[in-house]
């Protein structure tokens, strides 16, 4: 990230006020509603949707045996269109053998190495983002529904706290510009507000597709600060919260983004 | 492709040594204008090159210079005797003027083509269409790149 | 896997303009991108798309370092008769796709 970014961010900080705090439910917007009108109508067509490769391929690994048994997804699950219908929607979901939630990424690897007897897919690989955005793709158009409950709870205060915590070398906090300051511009981009509903996406930017955690990767890069591993605990929390945060807003997968 | 970061950072670096000549060029704006030029010139001959008949349609802002959704469309009765041959997409700050050419024909139906372009920087695009009796026709459009604010590489 | 993407129309009448939609997974690398360390990535981009139409070349596209990655190529055609819509991506270190597509014309 050029200095140029890094002078812009200091800059904010001196302006942006104290935390206004939550952006109220009914007006929470996606980020699809900033983009020009050609790049939503690139999203909107799955024949000039990039994402959709990777969800083909993502329907060919779905039917793909592997692992000593030989078993397939499609073995167990069926038809992802029936069976996948509304999962990704509710991910990162509780996992009671880990004893804390788990992102859809992490299920499918659970599902690999456990029912399967195959090795677990390298976060980011081509085929785990192919696998995801398939699984995604079956909650399109409906509502994000996390589940929050005495078990989840306190991984959703985990995430939140993550999101409203100053860090980094510019001491800047998520909720700094994506509650407080989102629609306004930095540098040549216009703010969102950050909800994670169309992962994982076609960025225009990376010119392919790729998951929450490389976006927040990203983010954390142009804030100077510490960035966790892709799969972190505190990377899933920090998931939590933004499906939490984004609640009822519908599931775009394969979203397009700049 | 060349980040627009990579192009703006190197073409400002005079100290940069000779490996990275291509970029570090003093005349960078004025040889691509002249590649544009010459691209041109390859395409059309000394045939005069006419305003009207395309349309270039180009998001005036775009969101990212990576990915920008290109349209050109030409008026034509696309008939044996009346159509466009070939569609020229070139710019004049690119790497390269050349973008894309479509050889078309009356099987056509009509002269429209949509695709994604790669803008180095705010620019203007411009579409030539080559007709059937030899004439060219032209129309250019204005965009204005910006860079990304989130990026991954680190600083360059 | 997925390497291209059609999209036509199953059925059309005779002497409709039909749309058809194609996209290619490529990365489309310029050749201007250099490394950390300052080498220069080579170029390996789609340079060829053609489409033919029950044998006839309807479509022909010479593709640059400029066409983004994931190549969109969008045009229109005219259905004539019902056959084989065949699309042929070709580029730099021996790539080739094909794709074919059965359109009904009545």
């Amino acid at each position: 990230m050029s200095l140029r970014v890094a002078l812009l961010f200091a800059a904010f900080l001196l302006s942006a006020g104290l935390g206004a705090g939550e952006i109220p439910l009914s007006e929470r917007r996606s980020g699809y509603d900033l983009m020009a009108r050609e790049t939503r109508a690139i999203q909107d067509d799955d024949a000039t949707n990039p994402g959709m490769l990777w969800v083909l391929d993502g329907e060919t690994l779905w039917n793909r045996k592997a692992g000593a048994a030989g078993q397939a997804c499609a073995d167990c699950h069926g038809d992802a269109r029936a069976s996948m219908k509304g999962v990704a929607a509710r991910y990162p979901a509780f996992d009671a053998a880990r004893g804390r939630p788990v992102s859809l990424e992490q299920r499918i690897n659970s599902c690999r190495v456990d029912r399967q007897k195959t090795p677990p897919l390298a976060y980011e690989s081509k085929d785990l983002l192919a696998l995801t955005a398939y699984v995604a793709r079956q909650s399109r158009g409906l509502p994000i529904a996390v589940t929050i409950d005495s078990r989840t709870k306190p991984f959703l205060e985990a995430g939140r706290e993550a999101f409203q915590r100053r860090q980094g070398q510019l001491n800047l906090a998520c909720a700094m510009c994506h509650d407080d300051n989102w629609g306004k511009h930095l540098a040549g981009s216009v703010i969102p507000q950050a909800h994670p509903t169309g992962y994982p996406i076609y960025r225009l930017e990376w010119q392919g597709l790729g998951s929450l955690g490389r976006r927040l990767r990203n983010c954390l890069a142009g804030m100077r600060a510490q960035a966790p591993e892709l799969g972190s605990e505190e990377f899933v929390d920090l998931e939590l919260y933004l499906m939490w945060r984004a609640r009822e807003m519908k599931v775009e997968t394969p979203a397009v983004r700049p | 492709m060349t980040t627009r970061r990579e192009f703006l950072v190197v073409t400002a670096a005079a100290l940069v040594p000779a490996a990275v000549e291509a970029q570090v060029d003093p005349n960078l704006a004025a040889n691509r204008k002249a590649a544009f030029q010459e691209a041109l010139h390859r395409i059309t001959g000394d045939a005069a090159v006419r305003r009207g008949r395309v349309k270039v349609q180009l998001p005036p802002l775009i969101d990212n210079g990576n990915s920008v959704p290109l349209s050109v469309a030409v008026e034509s009765p696309m008939t044996a005797a009346d159509h466009v041959k070939a569609i020229h997409v070139l710019t004049e700050k690119n790497p390269l003027p050349d973008v894309i050419s479509v050889a078309l024909g009356p099987r056509a139906g009509r002269a429209s083509i949509s695709t994604r372009v790669r803008l180095a920087d705010t620019q203007t695009v411009t579409a030539i269409a080559q007709m059937s009796d030899g004439s060219f026709w032209s129309d250019s459009a204005e965009v204005v790149v910006t860079l990304s604010a989130c990026l991954e590489e680190g600083l360059i | 896997m997925a390497r291209a993407v059609v999209t036509v129309p199953a059925q059309a009448k005779r002497g409709e303009i039909i749309e058809i939609k194609t996209l290619a997974q490529h990365a489309m690398e310029t050749g201007f991108r250099r490394t950390q360390t300052g080498e220069l990535i080579p170029r390996d981009i789609i340079r060829t798309f053609r489409c033919t139409y029950n044998g006839v070349e309807v479509c022909r596209v010479d593709l640059h370092p400029a066409i983004a990655a994931n190549p969109l190529i969008a045009f229109t055609t005219v259905a004539t008769e019902s056959g084989t819509l065949s699309f042929q991506w070709a580029g730099d270190n021996g790539y080739t796709v094909t794709e074919i597509a059965p359109i009904r014309v009545e």
